[in-house]
């Protein structure tokens, strides 16, 4: 029951069944007040919040029906259980139709109460539980965790938002790892449809009968293994949101079943013959070029415009570096929590290697890499070591754009070191310093020998 | 309160036969609990509109009404024992009803005799029964609350079963309180 003991409200006209009522809940631990009839209950009702009322139906003045529809109106959350006599039960069936949660015929044990009372306390606490879970899933998946400065990103959030509203398709395309799923997810959230089911497939990797049973469901024995009839995808998101990820690897059959399913709102399940109904907002995404691909004829035309409602492209990571700082801030909070450890940032040089990256896995990338930093950390700072990350050769400084000093330095290092084939001694005199510090620069820049395997 | 009144008041006011020493066992276990003289008062009316056709039970609350209408001046407390079969409105019945911190209390004896296998009860347990439940009934008129001690004689009974669970006797607890309480008088 918690620290907070559950406020009960008994409303009977015998003073009788008030204190014993009464002191039976005080003595199972809840916090008990009285009221003697209707009105002074509203008056409770409307001072106080409740989280049972236990109303007697018939009372002079004020009944208990009234009293239901007022704290239905007043206090809708508070759980109302009416207590009846036999020759009332039918009023009784009335007050569960009008919102109470349950009746209590009179005589009772007082068992009977106490459990009753307890599967109700558990009931609310399950209610609550859920809406926290549901305003956590919705927290997890809102537009603010889609995090950017970049003015381009914010206007495709914007766009998305207006979209969430609407029940049209939205084609989200964007090079792997760049978030589609999450936007779909925010989008989802964002949705009228947010309280309905999600339902996320990837169409790749996959054989286009697996596919095509997995979307559409099939019935018992419509093939080989199919010992028990399953709902697909398509029929599990009725009412609530589809993706379809990677949905330009799927078969030219398969695109035209989805076609008619769109057009349709409606398909059979594999090896069924009753068409089935369904509601379902269709949000679609790939890293393919899908125009291209209808150039080439591997895509269907008309089920690429009916995707193409609403298309959002993220943009790649590297064509927004600025908001690497505060997605690494981002991550570093969430990765705290998951590795437990308390992790405060990444050191200057560490910041300067992920800037310098090209980030060919985006954001997914950027999250992996600082996984590992996080696993790997030995303080509160992820130093540039922890990261595991190896530049390309050549990479590190855009062509054309001024490096900073560090940089330089970084790269005037690894080009002796080449030279010399990363001969310790002999690259330290050529550039002048003793091995040690030689060897400190090679770690701080985290400069590795291309080919050689790495400890990671 | 006054000075006249001295003692606790017992008296039989069921439809049928009193069953012999049965009143004087209570007095005993009331005098040693509470350390007041009790005294076993003889009254020949009932109550008459205490009866519920549609129940076929008494209710608890107006035979204690009644009661109370005719306390003796000298007595502290008073306890009617009954052998009709109580209720009040929500529940199926009830052992006895209490003034909490008042002046009287009734107990029933008809459920005190049943037993959950339908055999007969044994006459001694039915009269530690008895006991217990004069005591508890009584315990409230003190002011005792139900004590969450499974053992102490002030803990809350909904079957026979925990009435014969219970001692006959207060915890610490409880009789700490009662000395408190008639300190205070």
């Amino acid at each position: 029951m918690g620290m907070e003991k559950t406020r009960v409200l008994v409303v009977d006209d015998e003073e009788i069944v008030r204190e014993s009522l009464s002191g039976w809940l005080r003595e199972d631990g809840y916090a008990v007040e009285t009221a003697s009839d209707g009105s002074v209950a509203i008056e409770h009702i409307k001072a106080e919040p409740w989280a049972v009322l236990l109303v007697d139906l018939k009372m002079p003045g004020i009944d208990g029906l009234q009293v239901l529809e007022e704290s239905k109106k007043v206090q809708p959350d508070a759980q109302v259980v009416i207590m009846t006599a036999y020759a009332t039960v039918d009023t009784a069936v009335q007050a569960m139709k009008k919102g109470a949660y349950d009746y209590l015929v009179k005589p009772f044990e007082p068992e009977e109460l106490s459990l009753m009372m307890k599967k109700l306390i558990t009931q609310q606490n399950l209610v609550r539980e859920n809406i926290l879970l549901k305003k956590a899933l919705k927290q997890q998946y809102q537009f603010q965790d889609l995090l950017s400065k970049n003015p381009k990103m914010q206007a495709l959030f914007e766009l998305a938002k207006v979209a969430a509203q609407s029940p049209s398709t939205i084609l989200i395309l964007g090079e792997s790892g760049t978030g589609k799923e999450l936007l779909a997810r925010a989008v989802h959230a964002e949705s009228p449809r947010s309280t309905n089911p999600f339902i996320a497939l990837s169409c790749a990797a996959m054989t286009e009968t697996l596919l095509e049973s997995e979307l559409f469901g099939h019935e018992k024995g419509a093939f080989t293994g199919a010992t028990f009839r399953k709902k697909g995808k398509f029929e599990l998101a009725h009412s609530g949101t589809l993706f379809l990820d990677e949905i330009g690897d799927i078969s030219p059959k398969l695109q035209l079943d989805l076609l008619r399913a769109l057009e349709m709102q409606r398909f059979y399940r594999v090896g069924g013959t009753e068409p089935i109904q369904v509601d379902a907002r269709i949000i679609a995404a790939t890293n393919r070029d899908l125009k291209k691909a209808v150039e080439e004829g591997s895509f269907r035309e008309d089920l690429y415009y009916r995707l193409n409602v609403i298309a959002i492209t993220l943009l790649p990571l590297r064509e927004r570096k600025e908001d690497l700082p505060l997605l690494v801030e981002h991550f570093l909070s969430q990765l705290s929590i998951e590795v437990g450890k308390n992790l405060e940032k990444i050191s200057p040089e560490a910041t300067e290697l992920l800037m310098a990256y090209q980030w060919p896995g985006n954001v997914r990338e950027l999250r992996n890499v600082l996984e590992r930093g996080a696993v790997v950390a030995k303080g509160p700072t992820i130093e540039v070591e922890d990261l595991g990350l190896i530049l390309p050769e050549g990479e590190g400084v855009e062509e054309g754009s001024p490096a900073s000093l560090r940089e330089m330095e970084r790269l005037h290092i690894l080009t002796l070191l080449r030279e010399h084939a990363w001969n310790i001694t002999r690259t330290a005199h050529a550039l002048e310093i003793d091995r040690v510090t030689l060897y400190h620069k090679i770690k701080k820049y985290n400069l590795r020998e291309e080919g050689k395997s790495t400890a990671s | 309160m006054t000075t006249l009144e001295s003692h606790i008041c017992l008296q039989w006011i069921g439809n049928g036969r009193v069953e012999e020493e049965m009143l004087d066992q209570v007095k005993d276990h009331v005098e040693r609990t509470f350390g007041f003289p009790a005294r076993i008062r003889q009254v020949d009316v009932r109550p008459t509109d205490a009866f519920d056709p549609a129940r076929y039970q008494y209710s608890s609350t107006k035979i204690l009404r009644w009661v109370l209408q005719d306390v003796p001046l000298d007595a502290k407390k008073i306890v009617a024992i009954t052998d009709c079969d109580l209720f009040i409105p929500v529940l199926t019945f009830v052992f006895g009803e209490a003034q909490l911190g008042g002046k009287g209390a009734v107990v029933s004896t008809a459920r005190l005799r049943m037993n959950l296998n339908g055999l007969p009860t044994p006459r001694n347990l039915f009269r530690a029964r008895l006991v217990k439940e004069c005591v508890h009934e009584l315990g409230h008129t003190f002011s005792l609350v139900h004590c969450h001690l499974s053992r102490c004689v002030m803990s809350r009974s909904n079957t026979v079963l925990e009435v014969d669970r219970k001692s006959g006797n207060l915890c610490r607890e409880c009789q700490d309180h009662l000395k408190r309480r008639q300190a205070k008088g």
